[in-house]
């Protein structure tokens, strides 16, 4: 049994009158992907900085690396990688000039920095790039820039604060594929996000709402311990049938997709479809169907909240 | 010894990714040499403590030809010039107020009495007795805005002017109290004086500038949050970024006082070595003062007001443009704390007066003591956290 990367317990920050983060307990598994779900403001952002050593906890342990923190953040440092939510490299540096600094600020040798950078733009694609600045490249570009300077001394742990919101879809498939790459070769990462697909492809994953953690698991765990069942209604008038649905006690939520709604039924009921059927509706649903819940269930059933 | 090395190069290449960011950072650049030159250039020539030239009023109640040589007399100084001309003093007065005249020269009506009893033309071996009226009545009155206490002292110089040619008579030889030389500057130009302190002022103005606004700028660019996650030293960061700049400040110097000596004439006789060395010293202490403003700093806007409130008293209070032993004392501990103050005395003394690097050296080893200081509370204060 390998110990974990990341061990914290009841890991608290208060910002004055604000608790950004209240009483967080969190196991992070090595060369697992673990990932941080919540809206803008639940403490995500400052969990990671109170991870990387960045911000001082007003109560709690935390163990990263095998590291106390805050006492070792210094020592800490050099084996973290951390991307920040705001690009922070240097605009008006070149691609090679960005990662040559790094380099040597992480004390990589003259040579191997020279072998490292080579391989990085050869890994995320920045080869043709190299002599670009920074500040006149795409938001993908400059992303996989970070991840390869966030990389470039080889950290066995990786923090990722929001890594894809400034990046098209696609450029963020190719993002996780090098994420995946990294965890086989040995990382451990953890990610904060907002959007649903990225948290899907979390090995794990904890959702915050208002500094708490309301589930923490595999997706797939979370998915089925949720405490409701999905039905999607078709009927006439939809916009009319959906304050009637969310009225009743037992309907957790009732959402529109398009020509359907989506309705999180509560567990107690043993069969959503029949229990629907025989309320008094007005138009009457013209078909329902029981289907797979989806990691944004999850989310609106665990932090009670409209879809995001 | 391998901690010490990796920390070398960690310093070097701050300093290189400032030299970079330098280079590509083309107003900056051409402010490094266009502050200089201009600010020569332009106080070189306006600034002149030398009164020339003072739009006065006059109002000639005897209108003889001697009032009028009396009045072109004076004028032959170069000191005033009669712009205005009126019959009564009230006259004279509103144009004093209005500004039109800084002071009015009042001829009275029985002036030729007056000059041929007067001290200035027929200076007798014994001063009249102060009893004696007649004789120790003044040729003339000045009407003097006295607010602006240069000009004041200019007109009050014309008071015991020798009026003796005036009447053709052969001109007594006045024997002064005392003799006068005047040494580094005997022609009394301000030039002299100016330029070698115009290297403290623009020196101030661009290094506390310039570093004041380099950690913030890192801060408001948002590099500082990944800057603070890696391993990097507070006081490798801040000599990484100031060494640069050093080299700036060198070029600067370098620009004023070749300049300097190129259009003014002002001399460069002290040691190269003792100029070097307390140029250095202040350009030192400017760099960590300017880190220590970063520092409490959190936008570059704030640095520079930060400057400014920097370097108004390094203008004013540092002997730049008044004596220092003129300041009252409180003033004089508030300049001692000042770089400016003890560099404006270094460098006037290696250029201007041709001191070693002995002389200067309790005002050089002060600016080194200011860096030292400078650059430990900067580092101290250098937060690697957020909260």
């Amino acid at each position: 049994m390998t110990e974990p990367v990341i061990e914290v317990r009841g890991l608290t920050r208060r910002f004055g009158n604000l608790t950004a983060v209240a009483d967080l307990d969190l196991t992070v598994e090595p060369r697992t992907i673990y990932g941080f779900l919540g809206p803008n403001g639940s403490g995500k952002t400052t969990t990671v900085r109170m991870l990387t050593g960045l911000l001082t906890p007003t109560a709690g342990e935390v163990r990263v690396l095998g590291h106390e923190l805050p006492r070792d953040a210094e020592r800490l440092k050099r084996r973290i990688g951390y991307m920040t939510q705001k690009f922070s490299l240097y605009d008006d540096l070149t691609v090679v000039e960005n990662l040559r600094f790094v380099g040597a600020i992480y004390g990589l040798g003259r040579r191997a920095a020279r072998q490292r950078i080579e391989v990085l733009l050869a890994t995320y694609a920045l080869g043709p790039l190299r002599d670009r600045r920074a500040g006149q490249m795409s938001g993908g570009q400059r992303q996989r820039l970070a991840l390869a300077a966030a990389t470039i001394h080889e950290p066995p742990l990786l923090f990722l604060d929001e890594p894809t919101s400034a990046v098209d879809p696609q450029s963020r498939r190719d993002f996780w594929e090098r994420l995946f790459d990294l965890v086989d070769a040995g990382a451990t990462i953890l990610v904060s996000t907002h959007y649903m697909d990225e948290a899907e492809r979390c090995h794990r994953l904890a959702i915050l709402k208002d500094g708490h953690k309301r589930a923490d698991g595999a997706p797939a765990e979370l998915m089925a311990a949720m405490g409701a069942r999905v039905v999607e209604v078709e009927g006439a008038d939809l916009r009319a049938l959906k304050p009637q649905l969310a009225a009743l006690p037992e309907v957790v939520s009732a959402a529109q997709l398009g020509s359907r709604l989506r309705v999180l039924v509560h567990d107690r009921i043993p069969d959503p479809v029949a229990w629907l059927r025989d309320q008094t509706l007005d138009p009457l649903p013209t078909h329902l169907e029981l289907v797979h819940p989806s990691l944004e269930d999850v989310f609106v059933t665990s932090t009670g909240e409209e879809r995001p | 010894m391998n901690g010490l090395l990796l920390s070398l190069r960690r310093i070097l290449v701050i300093l290189t990714k400032e030299l970079i960011q330098l280079r590509r950072d083309r107003t900056t650049l051409g402010m490094v040499v266009m502050i200089p030159l201009i600010q020569l250039v332009l106080f070189g020539y306006a600034i002149n403590t030398n009164v020339r030239d003072i739009p006065v009023a006059l109002v000639d109640q005897s209108n003889t030809t001697l009032s009028r040589v009396l009045a072109q007399t004076v004028e032959a100084t170069q000191v005033v010039r009669f712009t205005e001309r009126y019959a009564e003093i009230p006259q004279a007065q509103e144009a004093i107020v209005a500004g039109r005249v800084r002071a009015a020269m009042i001829i009275p009506a029985d002036v030729s009495q007056r000059l041929a009893r007067s001290a200035a033309v027929s200076p007798r071996l014994e001063t009249p007795p102060a009893t004696d009226g007649p004789t120790s009545r003044p040729v003339a009155q000045w009407l003097v805005d006295g607010s602006d206490t240069m000009i004041a002292a200019a007109i009050k110089g014309l008071r015991s002017m020798p009026l003796a040619e005036l009447l053709r008579k052969p001109a007594n030889r006045m024997t002064p109290t005392f003799e006068v030389a005047l040494f580094f500057n005997p022609e009394q130009r301000t030039a002299i004086n100016i330029v070698p302190g115009l290297v403290a002022v623009i020196l101030t103005m661009t290094m506390v500038m310039f570093t004041s606004a380099a950690i913030v700028r890192e801060s408001e660019r948002g590099n500082m949050e990944m800057l603070i996650n890696t391993p990097v030293h507070p006081l490798e960061l801040m000599l990484g970024k100031i060494v640069p700049y050093i080299g700036i400040g060198i070029v600067q110097t370098t620009i004023i006082l070749v300049l300097g000596h190129l259009i003014f004439g002002v001399p460069l006789d002290g040691s190269l070595g003792a100029l070097a060395a307390t140029t250095l010293a202040f350009i030192g202490a400017s760099l960590a003062l300017g880190l220590v403003l970063s520092t409490i700093a959190t936008s570059q806007l704030q640095a520079m007001q930060m400057t400014v409130f920097i370097l108004l008293p390094s203008i004013l209070l540092s002997g730049f443009m008044f004596p220092y032993e003129g300041m009252p004392v409180p003033a004089q501990y508030i300049a001692e704390v000042l770089p400016a103050t003890h560099f404006m005395r270094t460098v006037r003394a290696v250029v201007l007066r041709g001191a070693g690097l002995h002389e200067v050296a309790f005002d050089t080893l002060w600016l080194v003591g200011f860096m030292l200081v400078g650059l430990l509370v900067a580092s101290l204060r250098f937060k690697k956290r957020l909260d």
